[in-house]
């Protein structure tokens, strides 16, 4: 019995796509020269306690969690915009039914957070927070206002290139990951120390969203595409436990 | 998207996180009159010592039976207890202090799944300003000599000092774990 459940982890559980990823320590990032870690990482083989994960239930998923601009009594200044995709596996399959949590500026680059001190307005019909669950096809869809660039302390003029926080479960403990979306052509890429700590051109690109017209719907909202691709498994999990 | 396409790499949570991941409470996974309720708590240092207010735990736990609430742990057995899911998220506070309310979770199995059995743990995830990806590492418990004496992933750590790190002291009916990202008492991260 027990070894029809493991198959996932006896088959080494999910690929690590390092190549992909940033380093801890990239000193251009100031902040990450205090918090990277010194000593090196231990390799953890894939048990049940990373093969399994956090499932969430669709009752704590309002219906309108997706829509940053209905949050509040007036609509949001800035572009509406929507922002849709597929949450996949590193192998193509759709990640079902899972969370997403989003969060991000509004249209004058400034957080709805009492820590956020750069001097644009706040708005007062816009928070920044968002939250769905991927579909059976791994879909997704946000609505909100594209946010605004905002300057940080990193270096002499720094400036953030715009872009919208994600946070995603997929399966497993093992597939956990926060990334940050950006906008086609920002000329702020070059300057970014985040959006550089990845060092393949490729897989940087996987961090830019695609303007898509047939996401735009005519009179209302341009339409950006982002599809987010989590952790592939080395196996495909036992379905039957005869 | 083509099949075998690399991975969307992780960016920071950044220093305003708390928006958009903790809208709710999820730091206590059992009521506070729980019979078993334990109460882990520990603060974040960085390099230079000092705490880090912009910090965020996860943590994912199997319960007290060592079930995880999750399709992939199909054992025979109870299911969960108390309905709790195992998932818990707190946020630092200005002090770089977190304090979770949870039970200890049972063993767990081994890699392999075969008759290597893994001592209670919880699997913590560190998010903060600063770190590109999440940090990983696992709570354990000091009132489990044992168990922790014939866990594998503790056995993989040669340094016992540094394996000291991912062993959380009871004190008061709770456990302290701290987290140091750097310097002589460093936490012991995981490559997951
Ligand atoms: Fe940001």
């Amino acid at each position: 019995m027990r070894e029809e459940r493991i198959s996932l982890s006896q088959s080494g559980g999910y690929r690590r796509d390092s190549e992909s990823q940033p380093p801890y320590l990239y000193p251009e990032y100031e902040s990450t020269r205090l918090r990277a870690p010194g000593r090196p990482l231990v390799i953890l083989p894939h048990t049940l306690s990373e093969l399994t994960g956090p499932v969430y239930g669709h009752e704590k998923v309002g219906t309108l969690d997706h829509d940053l601009t209905r949050q509040h009594v007036g609509e949001p200044l800035g572009e509406r915009i929507i922002v849709t995709g597929r949450v996949l596996d590193g192998d193509g399959r759709p990640v079902r039914n899972s969370l997403i949590e989003a969060w991000q500026a509004n249209a004058a680059g400034r957080y709805a957070h009492h820590g956020d001190r750069h001097p644009a307005p706040l708005d007062p019909n816009f928070t920044g927070a968002g939250r769905c669950l991927t579909d059976s096809e791994g879909r997704y869809r946000f609505v909100t206002v594209k946010p605004g660039a905002y300057p940080w302390g990193n270096h002499d003029n720094a400036w953030r290139p715009a872009h919208i926080h994600f946070s995603l479960f997929g399966p497993a403990f093992a597939t956990r990951l926060v990334t940050q979306m950006y906008f086609p052509g920002d000329p702020l890429f070059e300057h970014d120390p985040i959006f550089q700590s990845v060092s393949d051109p490729k897989a940087r690109q996987r961090l830019v969203s695609r303007f898509d017209l047939s996401a735009t719907e005519p009179e209302w909202a341009l339409g950006y595409s982002f599809d987010i691709v989590l952790r592939g498994c080395n196996a495909t999990p036992v379905e039957n436990h005869g | 998207m083509k099949p075998g396409s690399g991975s969307t790499p992780s960016q920071t949570v950044g220093p305003f996180f708390h928006l958009g991941l903790l809208r709710e409470d999820w730091s206590r996974l059992v009521k506070l009159d729980h019979p078993s309720a334990i109460r882990i708590h520990g603060t974040v240092y960085d390099g230079a010592g000092e705490v880090v207010p912009d910090a965020m735990l996860e943590l994912w736990q199997a319960d007290a039976n060592g079930h995880y609430a999750h399709p992939e742990d199909d054992r025979e057995g109870s299911p969960p207890e108390d309905g709790s899911t195992g998932f818990g998220r707190c946020g630092a506070d200005d002090a770089g202090h977190f304090e979770f309310v949870t039970v200890k979770p049972g063993s767990v199995p081994g890699p392999g799944g075969g008759e290597s059995w893994q001592a209670p743990h919880i699997n913590v995830s560190v998010f903060a300003r600063g770190l590109l990806k999440r940090l990983v590492t696992r709570v354990y418990f000091s009132d489990e000599d044992e168990a922790n004496a014939a866990d594998p992933v503790l056995a993989s750590i040669e340094d016992p000092d540094f394996r000291a790190t991912l062993v959380a002291r009871a004190e008061d009916g709770g456990y302290i774990f701290d987290v140091h990202f750097q310097g002589e008492n460093q936490t012991a991260f995981f490559d997951v």
